[in-house]
């Protein structure tokens, strides 16, 4: 049995449900209990859960990204909601510094089990410090695990998998997803970290992406079927660890591929993708390796700005076709 | 030495300050552990068994001494850097210490920390951090943490002048207050953040105000004086024990050597560091506990010399001991023991 229910509906069923397992398990951050979440996403925690373990704090992210780091040291399993990666910034310290490395320092001695989680990327015009995608900043770093997804049954079950994993976790959503509606499964269930999902399947083409750039690709391909193109779509889901297998196979499949990825091009994502492709598919490629990223630039607040920066089905089908040499 | 006026006791075992001989000569062992400890450390660093950075200590012992007497052992402690003396005031040994210093496989942290990360959850250790001021609020979530599971326990949370000025510091005394958490924040004014003094740093110099914005009971007391950092620091934890939530302890001390082995400290005069010196924590509680015939000259010389005899056989020890694995290298950075590290 499944049904329809929103991103922001899947992520607070996912918490929820943890947090009636595993007592140990409290979420942190700015809005997240008396206004029940900038977005609604903890909406309902504070009443079944209580103020002990659904905390509002003040706007002061280093500090309440520190504290879930501390209680993670000493046996809690904090989730900790950032409104948006953009102020994540601010946190980066106790994300690199210290969660990434606690356990390396001590040798072992003591873990971080904590999930940071918030939106990422774009949502309309809100210009260029509300806009940015972190994925390649924290995937960057050992020690680190990172997932960017936006189905919602995938994330649901991505948000249960990162919530009990015994490692540090940053976990990208969507601002102007989180009313995405998607089949969800009833009751319990979880999806594994570091396996991408190939959400159709293809002969001609591979297409990479993640996020809600998937939604991109997806309008992509429907237009490429029309024109005799079978793309095969892959959702990486999540960043770090990366499933290269899935990527490598199905370029040996299709022998082309296009990576489709919501941050700039300089050290994205997308040249990760590339690296791996060239070194582990380099006799199979039947054209260079292509990527369609935001522009190199700052994203400025005017509507032509957002249409020229991101990545959007026009500029996909025109990487394919670059790739198919058509 | 000024003889602190503390608790009267009934037990006959304890002075008229409450406290007894065995806790003076854990003190004194601790001080003196810390000192020899570093004097060597500098000594094998000079001779390239110790490299990376090396912060030392000496000077500032007597909070180092204090805290094996003012927290309860089950106390989580989060500090800084400069943390060998902290870690072995916590029990964790010289040997273990020495060979983490080494880079050795039988350090304390097999040679992954170094002389800025001891960690130890059998001692309640939660480190030794390298960033100025990121354990500021690793340590009030530690306190959480304790607050959470119900406990009694409260988290020391230490810092230097220098992090005093880091913003971490006030959101989490801000967070700490408005959540009245268990944790006892003490600042170790050495007065310089490496080479910069406190007073070139801020228009306000007395670190314990820090706390007044956020209306956080605050005291300051001599941090050369370790009878004196006693009775405050326990002051300071009975209060942060009781569930009134933190509280900000300022220890004025000084180290007698640079920021780090690399710095020479021009930027202070000799007459200040003599100064210092002069009242200097070892030597003035030694004077103190042989002027009030406490421990006798004799007892004192045999505690320093069991004290040498232990860091000997911590030299030899880490001297002696086996490098890590390379292939170490891959575990510690996932508790997932199969992660898919990339390697090529």
């Amino acid at each position: 049995m499944s049904r329809q229910i929103t991103l922001r509906d899947a992520i607070n069923e996912a918490m929820v449900e943890e947090m009636r397992l595993d007592d140990s398990i409290f979420i942190m951050g700015e809005e997240v209990a008396e206004y029940n979440g900038a977005y609604k996403v903890s909406k309902g925690m504070l009443d079944e859960f209580g103020p002990n373990r659904v905390i509002d704090t003040p706007i002061a992210e280093l500090g309440f990204a520190g504290i879930g780091v501390g209680a993670a040291m000493n046996g809690l399993r904090p989730i900790i909601e950032f409104m948006t990666w953009n102020f994540a910034v601010l946190a980066f310290d106790q994300i690199v510094n210290n969660a990434a490395k606690t356990l390396s320092q001590s040798s072992g001695d003591f873990s971080c089990p904590i999930v940071f989680r918030g939106p990422s990327g774009s949502a309309g015009q809100l210009a260029q410090q509300h806009s940015q995608t972190f994925e390649s900043w924290l995937a960057n770093c050992p020690g680190l695990k990172v997932i960017s997804c936006i189905d919602p049954a995938d994330t649901k079950g991505l948000m249960k998998a990162a919530i009990r994993d015994n490692d540090p976790v940053c976990f990208m959503e969507s601002e102007s997803y989180y009313g995405f509606k998607g089949e969800v499964p009833e009751g319990e269930y979880l999806v594994p970290i570091g396996k991408a999902a190939i959400r159709r399947e293809g002969t001609d083409v591979t297409i990479v992406s993640f996020n809600k750039m998937m939604e991109v690709v997806k309008a992509a391909a429907i237009e490429l079927e029309k024109e005799g193109i079978s793309a095969e779509v892959i959702d990486l889901r999540t960043i770090r660890p990366m499933d290269y297998e899935t990527i490598i196979k199905s370029v040996r499949k299709t022998n082309r591929i296009v990576v489709v990825d919501e941050s700039w091009p300089f050290a994205g994502i997308s040249s990760e993708v590339t690296y791996a492709v060239q070194k582990h598919a380099f006799d199979y490629l039947d054209a260079p390796v292509t990527r369609v990223n935001s522009a190199d630039t700052s994203l400025p607040y005017a509507a032509v700005f957002v249409e020229e920066f991101l990545p959007n089905p026009a500029k996909v089908i025109a990487a394919v076709k670059a790739v198919m040499y058509r | 030495m000024t003889q602190v006026k503390g608790k009267k006791t009934t037990k006959a075992s304890k002075g008229s300050n409450g406290l007894d001989l065995a806790t003076y000569r854990q003190w004194y062992e601790t001080m003196v552990r810390v000192r020899k400890f570093e004097e060597r450390a500098l000594k094998m660093y000079s001779i390239n068994k110790i490299r990376g950075f090396l912060h030392v200590y000496i000077g500032q012992e007597a909070i180092a001494g204090a805290i094996t007497s003012a927290l309860r052992p089950t106390d989580p402690i989060a500090t800084a850097y400069r943390q060998h003396g902290i870690a072995l005031s916590r029990g964790i040994s010289s040997d273990l210490c020495m060979a983490e210093l080494f880079g050795k496989a039988t350090g304390i942290n097999k040679g992954k920390g170094g002389s800025m990360h001891f960690f130890s959850k059998e001692h309640y250790y939660f480190g030794g951090n390298g960033i100025v001021g990121a354990q500021i609020p690793i340590g009030t979530g530690i306190a959480f943490a304790e607050k959470y599971k119900g406990t009694d326990n409260i988290c020391l949370t230490m810092y230097g002048d220098g992090a005093a000025r880091q913003g971490a510091l006030h959101e989490s005394f801000n967070m700490a207050m408005t959540w009245k958490l268990p944790v006892l924040y003490v600042v170790e004014n050495n007065h310089y953040a490496m080479g910069t003094s406190v007073t070139r740093t801020s228009n306000v110099i007395d670190l314990q105000k820090q706390a007044l914005s956020f209306e956080m009971p605050n005291s300051s007391v001599d941090g050369m004086d370790v009878m004196k950092v006693h009775y405050a620091m326990a002051e300071a934890a009975a209060h942060v024990r009781s569930g009134k939530g933190p509280y900000l302890l300022e220890i004025k001390t000084y180290r007698y050597r640079g920021h780090s082995v690399s710095d020479p400290a021009h930027y202070r005069t000799k007459e200040e560091l003599n100064t210092y010196k002069e009242q200097d924590p070892i030597n003035q509680f030694r004077d103190y506990l042989i002027k009030h015939n406490l421990l006798k000259e004799n007892e004192l010389e045999a505690i320093d010399k069991a004290i040498l005899e232990e860091i000997d056989a911590a030299e030899a020890f880490a001297e002696e001991s086996p490098f890590p694995d390379p292939a170490e290298l891959y575990t510690d950075n996932y508790v997932e023991k199969d992660y898919p590290f990339i390697t090529d």
